[in-house]
């Protein structure tokens, strides 16, 4: 019988018995479009994580002070006081792969305007810091190198701080407020960012010149860190090597002893996130990847049933002259074509559960090409593999006895 | 007899035995004859008689213990399984007791069934060998009809078309009757004389020994062996009979 034919004799095998083929089908429906729309959760929150950490610029380095934790032992506290007002001015007088550069001096604390106050974060930075942030200034200006001399007491707000300290309809700009009773005027608010992935609310900041916040607020000598921006994402490497050789230089490390700083860059950063989320994906992948399983083992239980039900056919296309394997053929086609059919209806309801039911829930998600074709090309082996036994079975039976089956 | 005539059955000392546990049934125990082109044959015997297994022998679907078996000049008993289907398909129409029919099929398609395991005939050569064999049974008016929608002895002409429609040297009859009711049964028995008398080689297995009295030749089967062989020279006409029956009292 040629291939046409068999698949003809099959498509009806599987139409004559509609109520069951479509309960077998819908395991692989289900399951397809469990897996389909697992990936696409993963996907989605992979490019969401990844749109967002560019947005903070994919060129960024941050350098901390300490080495990296090694082997759990504790580091002298004085490691952390390592990054000084002079390793800034050696970065900014030799940079070559390093565009910008900021010191950053953090402090927590009350603001308080009037009867309102509110708990935040102040920023020392240098001006460069907003274009490393690429963040832009909404209304007034950002300090200038000239506040930065005078370690003026001026700042630039984030959104939240205005609505909590201010209130709608009131211009902060030129207001005073109290950081730790230190009044600060405020020169400029910032564009609005929102959260980020993390939950933490980016607009509540106060930004003000490092010196200021160094001399004023903190009472300290070193930066918390220093951030500075490659020239390209590409140059980050280079960029790396650069502040290594100054920092080093500057730290008076010998050769053999390791850094005693930490530089981190975004795009590192980047990677660790993806292949967490790529951790996470393969997780949901395979927890959906095992009702493919079960419905797979579906298909056989049915076709084992069907094989048994259609003994009495099998005898008689034997006697009529079809092979085992010919027989082992039609029923095999038969679960791939269950199997298949589901797969191809698994995938459009995956992807309409991507494209319109998980952006109710505000999941983000993005349907992958490859995980269609990796779904569908599943739902043919499950049609292979477990149409196998069954179709076996049917091929061994021997037809003098398949023939009286009653 | 005969011996001009081309043989299309031999068997040789064919034997059929069993493994039951420790015990070997003997089912044949040494069976030989010829079967001529053209033949009308009743193989007959009572359950246990082994013309089961004689059936299976001569339809291909075992081979003997021991002994040969030629079907059109082939022997079969070396044969693998593969190659015995193969020549099953081609030289063997089986008519089953129960029909066999496939269910949900309209007649042709089922006719065509054979055909369909042989690779030389195309889509249109197929249904057109189909319609042949169909209207040769009578059922030229019923090509469209699903197994579910005709009688006992419309389905049995069916099954008797799918046994003439790949031409085969032989055609098995396993109780061909065995489902019908009296009147139905004759209408077979003039089918059957009808293609005997076009010239078919047909074997009725039975366990009714009146259908003898309406083949040419009859032979008789008890535990294994042959006990009688008898050419019949006095063939009745089962049209006859059939006429004779009683009008059926339905009104």
């Amino acid at each position: 019988m040629n291939i046409q034919n068999l698949i003809k004799v099959s498509i009806r095998a599987v139409f004559s018995n509609k109520m069951r083929s479509f309960l077998s089908m819908l395991g692989i429906i289900i399951g397809v479009a469990a897996v389909i729309a697992m990936m696409s959760i993963g996907q989605g929150s992979k490019e969401s994580i990844r749109q967002e950490l560019s947005t903070m610029g994919t060129n960024l380095l941050t350098v901390r002070p300490g080495a990296d934790m090694r082997g759990g032992v504790r580091q002298d506290p004085s490691a952390m006081q390592t990054l000084k007002i002079e390793d800034y001015e050696s970065i900014i007088n030799e940079k070559k792969y390093v565009t910008y550069v900021s010191p950053e001096v953090t402090s927590g604390g009350q603001v308080i305007y009037g009867n309102n106050n509110t708990t935040t974060t102040i920023y020392g930075e240098s001006p460069e810091y907003l274009q490393i942030k690429q963040w832009d200034v909404e209304k007034g200006d950002c300090f200038t190198e000239e506040d930065i001399k005078k370690s003026a007491k001026v700042c630039v707000v984030g959104k939240t701080i205005v609505d909590e300290l201010f209130g709608e309809n009131v211009d902060p700009i030129g207001k005073n407020i109290r950081f730790k009773s230190i009044p600060m005027k405020i020169i400029g608010v910032l564009k609005s960012k929102g959260y980020n992935s993390w939950g933490m609310d980016q607009d509540n900041v106060i930004i003000a010149p490092y010196t200021c916040v160094m001399k004023r607020i903190a009472a300290q000598t070193y930066f918390s860190s220093i951030v500075c921006s490659a020239i390209t994402e590409e140059l980050s490497d280079d960029a790396i090597d650069e502040l290594t050789k100054i920092l080093r230089r500057n730290h008076k490390i010998k050769d053999e002893d390791a850094d005693d700083f930490t530089i981190r860059s975004q795009a590192e950063m980047m990677e660790t996130l993806s292949s967490t989320m790529d951790t996470v994906t393969l997780i949901l992948g395979i927890a959906a990847g095992f009702s493919l399983l079960i419905a797979g083992i579906g298909i056989m239980n049915i076709m084992l049933v069907s094989v048994t039900e259609r003994t009495k056919e099998i005898g008689l296309r034997m006697a009529v002259g079809a092979t085992g394997f010919v027989i082992s053929v039609q029923f095999l086609i038969e679960s791939i074509i269950i199997s298949v059919t589901g797969g191809i209806f698994g995938v459009l309801l995956g992807i309409a559960a991507s494209e319109w039911i998980l952006p109710l829930f505000s999941m983000p998600s993005i349907v992958p090409l490859w995980s269609i074709l990796l779904s569908f090309s599943v739902c043919v082996v499950i049609g292979v593999l477990f149409g196998y036994i069954p179709a076996r079975k049917a091929a061994n039976m021997d037809p003098i006895e398949a023939i009286r089956h009653e | 007899m005969e011996n001009n005539k081309k043989v299309i059955i031999e068997l040789d000392q064919v034997k059929r035995y069993f493994q039951v546990g420790s015990e070997t049934v003997k089912a044949l125990r040494g069976i030989s004859f010829k079967i001529y082109e053209g033949e009308f044959v009743t193989i007959q015997g009572t359950s246990g008689s082994g013309k089961s297994t004689l059936l299976n022998q001569l339809g291909c679907l075992d081979t003997p213990t021991s002994g040969e078996y030629y079907l059109d000049g082939v022997p079969v008993k070396k044969m693998s399984k593969n190659q015995r289907a193969h020549l099953r398909n081609r030289k063997i129409g089986f008519v089953f007791q129960n029909y066999n029919l496939l269910p949900n099929t309209t007649s042709v398609e089922n006719v065509e069934l054979p055909l369909m395991y042989n690779n030389k005939y195309s889509a249109a050569q197929r249904r057109e060998a189909a319609i042949k064999a169909l209207q040769a049974v009578g059922l030229g008016d019923r090509l469209e009809h699903k197994s579910n929608q005709m009688s006992g002895g419309q389905m049995q002409r069916v099954a008797i078309a799918r046994a003439l429609v790949n031409t085969p040297a032989v055609i098995l009859a396993d109780e061909a009757t065995g489902n019908l009711d009296t009147r139905t049964s004759f209408e077979m028995l003039v089918l059957f004389q009808k293609l005997h008398k076009d010239g078919h080689t047909i074997i009725f297995v039975t366990h009714n020994p009146d259908i003898a009295r309406y083949s040419s030749r009859n032979i008789m089967l008890r535990d294994g062996k042959i006990r009688e062989d008898t050419i019949n020279t006095n063939i009745e006409s089962a049209a006859e009979a059939l006429a004779a029956l009683p009008k059926p009292q339905d009104d």
